[in-house]
């Protein structure tokens, strides 16, 4: 650390950056990707522990640990908080530490604005789970299809819950999705064009798009359910003309690119990864960012593939099977570029690099599974059972959070100063790596040997009694993985070996800076010549970049104002709850007050 | 050495060669999907295997590609700088092509498919109307004037014609061995008489004499999980004896018997207390529409939609404790109400004399296994 202050005169003069204080008003880039990163992990080990419960419940037919009603709860909240609580936000956290590094820039666009949509992101999650406390958590699935979700069948505040804290995480995925396009077009470094840029930052820049995108649809279609639920209408009820299948429409056409925001930063990290630790710059530069981008796009026009049992007619059966399997080109082509990167490479099996290649692995496993779900008939007999379990967690957990966590060991030196033990990391792979397969590669059989999804229990007749005890002893080795891994966490901020600048030698921008960078990232960089620069011209990288100029650096000063305004958005949305017409509006009151003060602060 | 040989052999068989799994599963999974016995399940099937080949096939690929890199490349101390390659062409357009045209295989027959699986029932087939209710099935025969409850019976070789619609939420009827789910969707309410959108149908013809459960596969609240059904495929003429005895009434012959005095007094509760507020007994007075036909309940394959194996012990607990066996049900129990309604404060005697009235209800098509499909199982309590 003391490297650091040393270097960076202009934090140190005015005022101290320690506390809980600096915490809250901080708009450094950095410190809010670690709030995003620590928030989202946290909520990682709550969402394990509902799975912990679900699998306990689910080791042998007929167990009574806990109740339908409990049951039903949890994995509507398992689902939620994998999806929005830990998914979008870890991949949000990633994106906020290391995209500015990675093209050169001081900061993000708009930093006051990125520590706004953490505070609402963060309210968000936590009015969500404020169900439980009062025993009313919500509990129809993510997907909350009406019309279970109307106010007849769900008379509880569960559903009022989910619409609400869905629409307030939604909001802050908007502003963080606007954020990093700006920060990606606009504040790249000299010579760092496009397709410069790594690969990360293209799929941030593509993930982005699509954040931007699809929540909005998602936002309607939240707004017809508070509508439907707290003033009576009827966009959803069938026996009124309403139409429920709206609702599926408008949720899947969210929630497929939804899975894209979820799985393209995974591509991002992996991506890096592996050039990394193969000493080979990435095979096929170009068609790996034009296959990301192409797989956001088409991964909009497939949204159907999620309702081939809803009844939606032969031509659009048609229609949505042959977009899914198209998607799977480009996706395709990506696992083979991967591996065209390591053949022939010098492959260092890191912990980074074995989570990263095991991510290529598993995601393989999810995605040919993908392609049995596209055979909309065969679909007919896998969806809405175990089969589709074990493909999305193969997708998600396999692939998504196997990167993450290979993002972890990589980024981890850049962001404190200390690599994580590689000794502990090799014990976190190995039992993660086998636990997984053994949780969710049964789940394939349970699923076409005839087990639904979503059910609290199962008869013993159905003879998976077995197969399920499996994947629940799976899930308990899983969970002690991931207990090393926090333990890995935590005890390397103290005992890590010290990592120095640039550990793995690697190629990219972010790695030129000290380990953990300055607030300004940069005093100065040269101009960027070519995709990595660390390997074109190592010496370019070495003083320089601590060379401070002149008069300092000018970095913005903290701020109240974003978790002020976001305490507004929130209680807008949470006012609802009330039922008085015009509670909301004094949420929207604060809010203004906030968004004028925000707009109207003095400049540092 | 020979014995752990022998136990890798067995893990290979059991984790990869899936057709294993199908192959006798049936009487170890009855809910199997390898087994159809419908045209319709068949297609489903035979498209499920050719793209389970395509797909073996790339992960052979991969997995070979990956297995070889990470053997053949990793750091030794003699490796050599690796040389910079930035892309292929030729390369990159052939691991474009080649899963383009794997595609096109796959989609070809899928396509065919869709259009297979989804072709209107012959005019002469036998309607079935299913409808899903929270947490149970109705089948109704309009053809025949037949209701059941989460018992289909249905006749080997006849064209059906299953007609889906919800009475409540949005269910999925779901019978792995007879092919492929469908979603039951609420009926919409349209202007000018229009006809309703999204009302799913499943065309399909049995040919095989079997006991095949199923049950709801779309999230549909609290019970979800134990919201089960059984279909009977019997021959044409067992079937057609069975609808005749369902349309009778068929208590009157068993019951007019002196012996089964308690089974007469059930008979008499049953009929003078508040279950026929809900409840149809065809050929008797009970004609409530609201809960499970009852009809021919001697011959169900369980009771509450596969909760509790069908036994007059579990009916008699089932009259007095249905809220605590299966949450959030309408029906009252004996102390507890359901869905608004007070208790019916059916003594434990009456409760007993209407559980040996209703075992005696039958129509002759029973499951051939009569116990052990439930959730819960008569030998655990």
């Amino acid at each position: 650390m003391a490297t650091v202050e040393a270097h960076a005169p202009a934090t140190a003069a005015g005022h101290r950056r320690t506390g809980i204080w600096d915490w809250i008003t901080t708009i450094d880039h950095k410190k809010v990707g670690i709030l995003y990163g620590v928030t989202a992990l946290i909520f990682l080990f709550i969402g394990g522990l509902e799975a912990m419960v679900i699998r306990t419940q689910l080791m042998q037919p007929d167990m009574k640990v806990v109740s339908p009603d409990f049951y039903n709860e949890l994995f509507t909240m398992h689902g939620l908080t994998m999806i929005f609580l830990v998914g979008m936000p870890i991949a949000v956290a990633m994106f906020n530490y290391i995209v500015p590094l990675q093209i050169g820039a001081r900061d993000v666009a708009f930093p006051r604005l990125n520590a706004l949509s953490y505070w609402v992101f963060l309210l968000g999650g936590l009015f969500l789970y404020s169900g439980f406390f009062i025993g009313q958590a919500p509990n129809n699935g993510w997907f909350g299809y009406s019309p279970l979700t109307s106010l007849q069948y769900s008379p509880g505040l569960n559903m009022d819950f989910y619409a609400l804290g869905l629409q307030i995480l939604g909001i802050a995925s908007i502003m963080g999705g606007i954020n990093f396009i700006t920060t990606i077009v606009q504040l790249r470094a000299p010579g760092m064009k496009f397709m410069r840029m790594p690969l990360f930052t293209w799929m941030a820049f593509v993930t982005s798009f699509i954040m931007v995108t699809a929540l909005p649809v998602l936002a309607v279609a939240l707004f017809f359910l508070t509508f439907d639920r707290f003033w009576g209408t009827n966009f959803f009820q069938a026996s009124a003309g309403g139409d429920p299948i709206l609702w599926q429409h408008l949720f899947w056409l969210f929630g497929h690119p939804e899975v894209y925001i979820l799985i393209l930063p995974g591509f991002g990290v992996v991506s890096d990864v592996i050039p990394t630790f193969s000493r080979k710059p990435l095979f096929g530069y170009a068609v790996m960012v034009y296959a990301g981008a192409l797989i956001a796009f088409i991964g909009w026009g497939v949204w159907s593939h999620h309702m081939f049992a809803t009844g939606i007619g032969t031509i659009a059966d048609a229609f949505f099977t042959t977009s899914t399997m198209i998607i799977a080109i480009p996706t395709g082509v990506k696992i083979f570029n991967w591996l065209a990167t390591m053949w022939g490479g010098r492959l260092r099996f890191t912990t980074s690099m074995k989570f990263a290649v095991s991510m290529v692995a598993m995601f393989t496993i999810g995605g040919v599974s993908g392609i049995m779900h596209a055979v909309s008939p065969a679909d007919l007999q896998q969806t809405d059972t175990y089969f589709v379990v074990a493909h999305f967690h193969y997708v998600l957990i396999g692939g998504l959070i196997s990167a993450v966590i290979s993002g972890l060991y990589y980024w981890y030196p850049k962001i404190t100063g200390r690599l994580m033990s590689e000794k502990i990391g090799n014990w976190n792979f190995w039992l993660f790596f086998i636990s997984f397969n053994v949780t969710f590669f049964p789940m394939h059989f349970i699923g076409l040997l005839g087990m639904p999804r979503r059910v609290y229990t199962y008869a013993p007749e159905l003879g998976l009694g077995g197969w399920n005890l499996l994947a629940t002893l799976g899930a308990y080795v899983m969970g002690v993985s991931m207990l090393l891994l926090a333990w890995n966490l935590v005890r390397s901020l103290k005992k890590g070996k010290p990592a120095g600048n640039n550990p793995w030698q690697a190629a990219t921008l972010e790695w030129a800076t000290s380990s953990p960078p300055p607030e300004y990232n940069f005093a100065q960089l040269p101009e960027i010549r070519g995709r990595m620069p660390l390997w074109d011209n190592p010496d370019a990288y070495d003083e320089r970049v601590w060379k401070e100029p002149e008069g300092g650096v000018h970095m913005p000063n903290p701020s109240y104002w974003p978790i002020l305004t976001a305490t507004g958005i929130a209680a807008t949305l949470i006012l609802f709850m009330t039922h008085l017409w015009w509670a909301p509006l004094l949420g929207l009151g604060w809010t203004m007050v906030c968004v004028f003060n925000f707009a109207f602060e003095p400049a540092g | 050495m020979a014995s752990r040989s022998h136990r890798f052999l067995r893990l290979l068989v059991s984790l990869s060669a899936l057709g294993s799994l199908g192959a006798c599963a049936s009487e170890r999974y009855p809910q199997t999907t390898f087994q159809p016995v419908t045209g319709f399940g068949r297609i489903i099937d035979h498209l499920f295997h050719g793209v389970f080949w395509w797909t073996m096939l790339v992960l052979v690929v991969v997995f070979g590609l990956l297995g070889y890199i990470l053997i053949r490349f990793r750091e030794r101390p003699d490796s050599p700088e690796p040389k910079a390659v930035y892309g292929n062409t030729v390369l990159e357009i052939m691991w474009t092509v080649i899963p383009a045209l794997i595609i096109v295989a796959i989609a070809v027959p899928t396509i065919r498919g869709i259009f297979q699986t989804q072709e209107a029932a012959p005019k002469d087939a036998l309607v079935v109307e299913v409808i899903g209710h929270q947490w149970w099935w109705e089948f109704k025969y309009p053809s025949l004037g037949v209701t059941t409850a989460s018992q289909l019976v249905l006749p080997v070789g006849r064209p059906l014609d299953l007609r889906l619609h919800s009475a409540d939420v949005i269910h999925s009827f779901w019978i792995p061995r007879l092919g492929g789910k469908r979603d039951v969707n609420p009926v919409r309410a349209m202007p000018n008489g229009e006809k309703p959108p999204h009302l799913n149908h499943i065309s399909l013809t049995i040919d095989s004499v079997g006991d095949y459960p199923g049950q709801c596969a779309e999230f549909c609240g609290t019970e979800h999980g134990a919201m089960r059904m059984m279909a009977i495929a019997v021959p044409p003429d067992t079937f057609d004896a069975w609808v005749k005895r369902m349309k009778a009434g068929q208590d009157t012959a068993a019951l007019s018997a002196p012996a089964d005095s308690l089974a007469l007094r059930g008979k008499k509760k049953f009929l003078s207390s508040a279950c026929i507020a809900c409840h149809t007994i065809a050929g008797t007075t009970a004609m409530g529409q609201v809960g499970p036909n009852l009809t021919a309940l001697g011959d169900r394959w369980s009771i509450g939609a596969g909760m509790l194996d069908n036994t007059p012990a579990n009916i008699q607990r089932w009259v007095l404790h249905a809220p605590q066996i299966k949450q959030g049900i309408i029906m009252p129990g004996a102390n507890v109400g359901g869905g608004g309604m007070p208790p019916t404060g059916l003594s434990a005697s009456d409760a007993k004399a209407v559980a040996a009235y209703l075992s005696s209800l039958s129509a002759g098509v029973a499951p051939k296994k009569k116990t052990g499909w439930a959730i819960e199982t008569t030998t655990t309590h």
